[in-house]
Formats: structure tokens, C-alpha cells, sequence
């Protein structure tokens, strides 16, 4: 996965990228709109930074508590270390009840365990309940953002799509009839659907609860007719008390879309009467960068997705430059940690500009992890010799003054003396799309000892 | 007070009028500065490249340099946010370092932070778009930036105000990333200039007859983009602005 060359091709569009650009900037607007209605946002942001951090550092105390009180409440709690095991444990459970029909609200989790295929594979049906991921789906392809999975289709494609997969009218795009459509469309699938999935958002261990928010009441609708819901949750997702859900859910839903709540928030404590509940508790390499002090904050992630909606570089390579599950700053440093030398690139799809580390509500230092993982990158010899060299020599140059300003000389003289077409070769990335520096006649130095008669301090 | 001047090694070679606009506008404010020929670049580019060993000699003679000095103050926000922020990484043996690393701003922080400076005797009547640098803004807090909830202040643009005849213009996005990044101009290079033609873009239709900062490896890049494209709209370091030089 190259992550330079895939925005190369997204960016060839010049169009679409200034569309998708901005689709995402609306949505940063609206967030900061929404959190600068709360005066106390930035203790509200270090308050859940630290409750994230406690509850990860007693996390095997919590996760225990979680299970004992799951389970007193009548739901049943399974452990899977990683994501084989999850899609194993659910088609288990689904198999053992013959269950065909499944409808699924939005998890990450389980995109990124492949469970769909998994179950699609045993001949189960899943479908994807929520809009932008039922969106995905018919298209095949994954999603590209966390929080609005389909952001990188304009709506005439959306309505190309219906028509063909759900008969709307050729050509048609208002999105209240394509809504519509695809209402209609679901509303057949959950009557008929026999078990319901959802992810979670934040697992109370007090309660032994787990939270879905949703914002089109999908994980209700699939979890109320079904006898069989199964929540799936990352590890991290656990939170000490039901009183700091107060703190996250005032984060999560105005640094995702802007909105002040979540449309619907929905607690799960106990089965319905006549129903089963089962929650799945998934490692898959959590507990690993549990392990890792440098990067431990990004179990704290609440995937709300404002640092893709703020990332300069996300909003103009689109979600699948990115090549993994999670896309944008946040991926890019959970991504390494899976598979450094397939996502070697994405440490570096960043100008390190820092806007994410502002926008997480969990405080993240998002820009400091992706220059850790270069520094783990290189040391690992994950990055290009190219690069690796030019730097050797850029540092040799740099380690001793006389050589800097003898190399500075040079350098500016053959800028100026060297044909166009030299300089300019298809080598000079730098010179593509822009002009190299006028070189001047004399440097800073050269000019300061021109004006100190008693000669250079040193 | 005796200042140790700090020139980004690109600065030294490629601008060095905004190197003595720092000079000047220092020297005219009553502080005396010196510039130490020993000095070469605080090692930025070859540790945001995650070659932290190679960067280490760099910071080695950063404290071998300027230690002796009240203040070092350099016409950079991203070079000084290296040096403050990211030299503890490096871990330099060197004790002289701890001391010397929050005596090191940036040159508008030192106006303003160190010698109390609201206001400053210089005359630009022009148009100007203020580009916030990200490390200037985001790590040294020169200002208080778009996504945080506080109290809103820039200390740049309050120098700036404080021209004569300026006239800063309000862009649409006030403080995103022009794309520069470092070795990310040549690694993502198709990002990079999309992001730079966008904020180009933005100042453009903001009114900005100069684009302004304190950071010239931002402005290059932009000037870069804007010299390849014919467009009129000029690049200058903030410190030449402050000190009154005009547009030639």
C-alpha cells in the first residue's frame, strides 16, 4: 500500500478533490460550532483523556468487572484474541440457531475482522443497516471514513446505484427520495432478519452495559425484533462508571458531525424477555499496543473521526489512499502497529501539521505518534534508501559549518549557472509543480560578516 | 540581555534578507544580538524523517553554540519548536541543553512574550494574508488556534495590527496547513501542492496583495506555487514586514 501514489491518482481530479475537501471541511465547521457552545469543552477533553487512561491502565480489573456484571445481567460475555477468532465465535452462534438473515449497525470492529465475508462465506446473509455502510456494501468496496463511510460519493453516483441495485428512477439523486428508497428498502430486511448485530461505542463496566449510538435508530430497529442481538466491541471500549458516559457522549457526537447528541443513544443492560444477548470482547493487537507506552493513548480513540474531517492531507486523498480500515491520522498510527512494512507510508501522509492532536476529544497526540512511528520505521530499515541516503548526507553537510557554507556556495551557484532543463528534471519532485528559491549572490553569513568590520563571532 | 541569533540553515542560504530583517527590527529595539558562524541547522529535517541519530550532531552544536546566550531567537516557529519540543527526545547528555531549551523563541514570541512589544514603528500599506504557520501556531501557540476552545489571541497578527497602513484580509480558513511539511513537499508531493494552490487560493480571494508568516519554508513553498503559476501575489517574512521594509 503506497499511500503517495494512491492520493497522486485522487488528486488527479482536481474537481473531486476540491469537492471532497470541502464536504469534509462543512463538517469541521459544524463541529466547531457545536463545541464552542461548550464553554468547558477543553476540560471536558482532559477529563476524558484521563478517564481513558485510568481505565486502561486497570483495564484487565475493569474488563472483569464488565464480564461479572454482564453476565449477573443476563447477557453472555465471549473473549475472542483476535479477529478469526470473533468471526468464528458469531458464525458459531449463528449457525447453533440457524440463523440466515442478519442486519448490522455501523461497527468498525467488524470491518475490520472481515467479518461480513466471513459470514457471507458459511451462506449468511448480513446486511448493513446503516445508510453509508449499506452504501459501501452494494458497492463492494470498504468504507472510506469511520463516521460517514460513503463521504466520498457525490450523490448522482448514489443514485446510479439505487437504481440499479433497488430500482429507483435512472438518473434521480434527491437524497429524501434515495433515503426513501433505501428505508423502504431496509425496512423489509429487519422484519425478516433473525439476529441483530451492532458495535458499541463505550462499554459501562459498573453496569455491564454496552452504548450504541446511532444516528438512524438502525441498532434498534435491528436489535428489537430479532431474538438473538450480539454487540461486538473492541477491548478499549470500556469506560469505569455510567457517570462518565455525561463526559463522552457531549464529546462524540459534536466532533463527529457536529451535533450536540447523537439521535439515538442506546443502552443495552439485559436480553429482552424471550431474547439473548451476547457480547464479544476482541484483542485483536489491542493489549499489544497496551504494551507500548508511546502509543498506548490510541486505545483511547472514541472513532468519531474529527481528525479525518480536519486532516488537510485525509481531505484531499480520500479515505482509500489510506488502505487501511481506519483512515487518517488515527490510522495511520494504529495502522503500523498491525503491519509496519505494508503501511510503511502512512507515518508520512502527514505535514505534521498538528490540527488533529486540537480536534480529538481524547486528546491524542496524533502528530507526535505519527513521528514516532518514523523514528520506529527507520530504525527498522522500513524506509526508502532514498531517503535514508539523502538524509546521511544532508546530516554530513550539516555537521560542520565550513562544509555547510562551502555546499550553500556551490549549491546556489549552480542554481543560477545550470540550465533550466537540468534543474528541472524528472527527478526534482520539489520542482513539478513549483519553482525552486531565487538563489541570491550571498548568504545570511556572507552579508553579516560584510557588516561586522571586527570580523564573525563564532 | 545578550541575544543569540538563530538563521534556519534554508534561511541563511536561500532568504537572507528576512535573516537581516530579524537582525534590524532586534537591533533597532535596543537588543543586542549576535549572530554565531558555528551555527547551521537545529536538525529538523532528518529527525521528522525519523532518522533521530543523524539529527543529534545538529543539536549536539545547537548547545554548544548558543548555551551562553540570555535568549536565542530565530525568525522560525517550526525550527524553534524543534528545539523546545522535541531536542528531550533526542536525549543529549549535554546539561547546558535543559537550561538553554526554553530560553529559545521564536522572533514575534520574543517581541511579544519577552520584550512586551504592542506595537511596532514600521509602515506597510498593503493588503496582507497571514499565514499561520502549523508549528508556530500549533506547538508554540503563537496563537490560539481554530479547533480549541479558548480565548481567542495571535501575537503576530497583534504586531502586524500595529502597522502602519496594513491591512490584514480575512481568510475563509484562517489557520490550515499550506502543505510544506518538510521532506512531505517532495514525499506527497501531488498533496502537498493541492494543499498550497488551496490556501493560495484563499488569500487570493481574501484580497492579499503579500502573504506573510514566520515561517519561509511555508512561504517558499507557496511562492514556489505562486511564481510557477504568474501570479502577482508575493511572499515575505514577517520580520520584514515588521521592520519596515516595503515590497521592491
Amino acid at each position: 500500500m503506497n499511500h503517495p501514489e494512491k492520493a497522486r491518482t485522487f488528486t488527479a481530479d482536481a474537481a473531486r478533490t476540491a469537492w471532497h475537501d470541502q464536504a469534509l471541511w462543512f463538517i469541521r465547521q459544524k463541529r466547531d460550532r457545536a463545541v464552542s457552545q461548550v464553554p468547558e469543552w477543553e476540560e471536558l477533553r482532559a477529563r476524558a483523556a484521563a478517564i481513558k487512561a485510568h481505565a486502561m491502565s486497570r483495564l484487565d480489573h475493569y474488563l472483569e468487572l464488565f464480564e461479572a456484571r454482564a453476565t449477573a445481567n443476563g447477557a453472555v460475555v465471549h473473549w475472542a484474541a483476535d479477529g478469526p477468532e470473533l468471526c468464528r465465535i458469531v458464525q458459531g452462534l449463528l449457525a447453533a440457531r440457524g440463523v440466515q438473515r442478519v442486519v448490522k449497525s455501523k461497527s468498525m470492529l467488524t470491518e475490520e475482522c472481515h467479518l461480513n465475508p466471513h459470514l457471507e462465506a458459511h451462506g449468511i446473509e448480513v446486511v448493513d443497516t446503516d445508510l453509508g455502510e449499506r452504501i459501501v456494501q452494494l458497492r463492494h468496496e470498504p468504507p472510506s471514513h469511520i463516521v460517514m463511510p460513503a463521504i466520498h460519493l457525490k450523490r448522482a453516483e448514489i443514485g446510479d446505484l439505487f437504481h440499479e441495485k433497488m430500482g429507483t428512477r435512472a438518473g434521480a439523486d434527491d437524497p429524501g427520495y434515495l433515503a426513501e428508497a433505501a428505508r423502504a428498502d431496509l425496512r423489509g430486511r429487519f422484519l425478516g432478519a433473525e439476529a441483530g448485530i451492532t458495535g458499541v461505542n463505550f462499554a459501562v463496566a459498573e453496569l455491564g452495559a454496552v452504548v450504541v449510538c446511532t444516528n438512524e435508530g438502525n441498532a434498534d430497529l435491528g436489535t428489537a425484533l430479532p431474538r438473538l442481538h450480539i454487540a461486538c466491541m473492541g477491548l478499549e471500549k470500556i469506560i469505569p462508571r455510567a457517570g462518565d458516559l455525561g463526559v463522552f457522549l457531549r464529546l462524540l457526537a459534536r466532533s463527529a458531525t457536529g451535533q450536540p447528541v447523537t439521535a439515538y443513544t442506546s443502552h443495552f443492560l439485559r436480553p429482552r424477555a424471550g431474547a439473548e444477548f451476547h457480547i464479544v470482547i476482541v484483542d485483536n493487537g489491542r493489549s499489544a499496543v497496551l504494551a507500548q507506552p508511546e502509543f498506548r493513548s490510541t486505545l483511547s480513540c472514541i472513532r468519531c473521526g474529527a481528525c479525518m474531517n480536519t486532516c488537510p492531507v485525509y481531505r484531499r486523498s480520500g479515505g482509500h489512499s489510506y488502505g487501511f480500515v481506519t483512515p487518517g491520522p488515527i490510522g495511520s498510527v494504529i495502522a503500523p502497529g498491525r503491519d509496519a512494512r505494508e503501511h510503511r507510508t502512512l507515518p508520512f501522509a502527514s505535514s505534521l501539521c498538528g490540527s488533529c492532536s486540537d480536534v480529538c476529544p481524547v486528546r491524542i497526540e496524533l502528530h507526535t505518534q505519527l513521528l514516532a512511528w518514523r523514528r520506529v520505521l527507520a530504525s527498522r530499515g522500513l524506509v526508502s534508501p532514498l531517503k535514508l541516503w539523502s538524509m546521511a548526507v544532508l546530516a554530513w553537510v550539516l555537521r560542520d559549518p565550513v562544509r555547510f557554507e562551502r555546499a550553500g556556495w556551490i549549491g546556489r551557484r549552480l542554481l543560477s549557472a545550470l540550465p533550466r532543463f537540468l534543474i528541472y528534471n524528472p527527478l526534482n519532485a520539489w520542482g513539478r509543480q513549483r519553482e525552486l528559491p531565487a538563489p541570491p549572490r550571498e548568504s545570511f553569513r556572507d552579508l553579516y560578516r560584510l557588516r561586522m568590520p571586527r570580523g564573525p563571532k563564532t | 540581555m545578550k541575544v543569540g541569533l538563530f538563521i534556519p540553515c534554508y534561511v541563511d542560504q536561500f532568504y537572507p534578507r528576512a535573516g537581516l530583517a530579524t537582525l534590524t527590527l532586534l537591533e533597532r529595539l535596543g537588543v543586542e544580538v549576535e549572530f554565531p558562524t558555528a551555527q547551521t541547522c537545529c536538525g529538523q529535517p532528518m529527525f521528522n524523517s525519523g532518522m533521530a541519530q543523524l539529527a543529534r550532531p545538529c543539536a549536539a552544536r545547537f548547545a554548544a553554540v548558543f548555551a551562553r546566550y540570555d535568549h536565542v531567537v530565530s525568525p522560525s516557529g517550526s525550527c524553534v519548536a524543534m528545539v523546545r519540543h522535541h531536542y528531550e527526545e533526542l536525549g543529549i547528555a549535554d546539561p547546558a541543553l535543559a537550561g538553554l531549551r526554553p530560553r529559545v523563541l521564536e522572533l514575534c514570541e520574543f517581541l511579544h512574550d519577552v520584550l512586551g512589544v504592542r506595537a511596532v514603528q514600521a509602515e506597510f500599506p498593503h493588503k496582507v494574508g497571514l499565514h499561520q504557520s502549523c508549528h508556530g501556531l500549533r506547538e508554540l501557540r503563537l496563537a490560539s488556534g481554530s479547533e480549541r476552545v479558548i480565548a481567542p489571541f495571535s501575537k503576530v497578527r497583534s504586531l502586524l495590527e500595529s502597522v502602519q497602513g496594513l491591512q490584514l484580509v480575512d481568510l475563509a480558513r484562517p489557520d490550515e496547513c499550506c502543505g510544506f511539511g518538510g521532506t512531505f513537499a517532495v514525499g506527497e508531493e501531488a498533496v502537498s501542492c493541492a494543499m498550497g494552490r488551496d490556501r493560495i487560493s484563499d488569500h487570493q480571494q481574501a484580497g492579499a496583495e503579500v502573504i506573510t508568516g514566520v515561517d519561509m519554508s511555508c512561504l517558499m513553498h507557496l511562492e514556489g506555487l505562486l511564481r510557477r503559476s504568474g501570479n502577482r501575489i508575493r511572499v515575505l517574512h514577517v520580520a520584514e514586514i515588521l521592520c519596515g521594509d516595503r515590497v521592491p
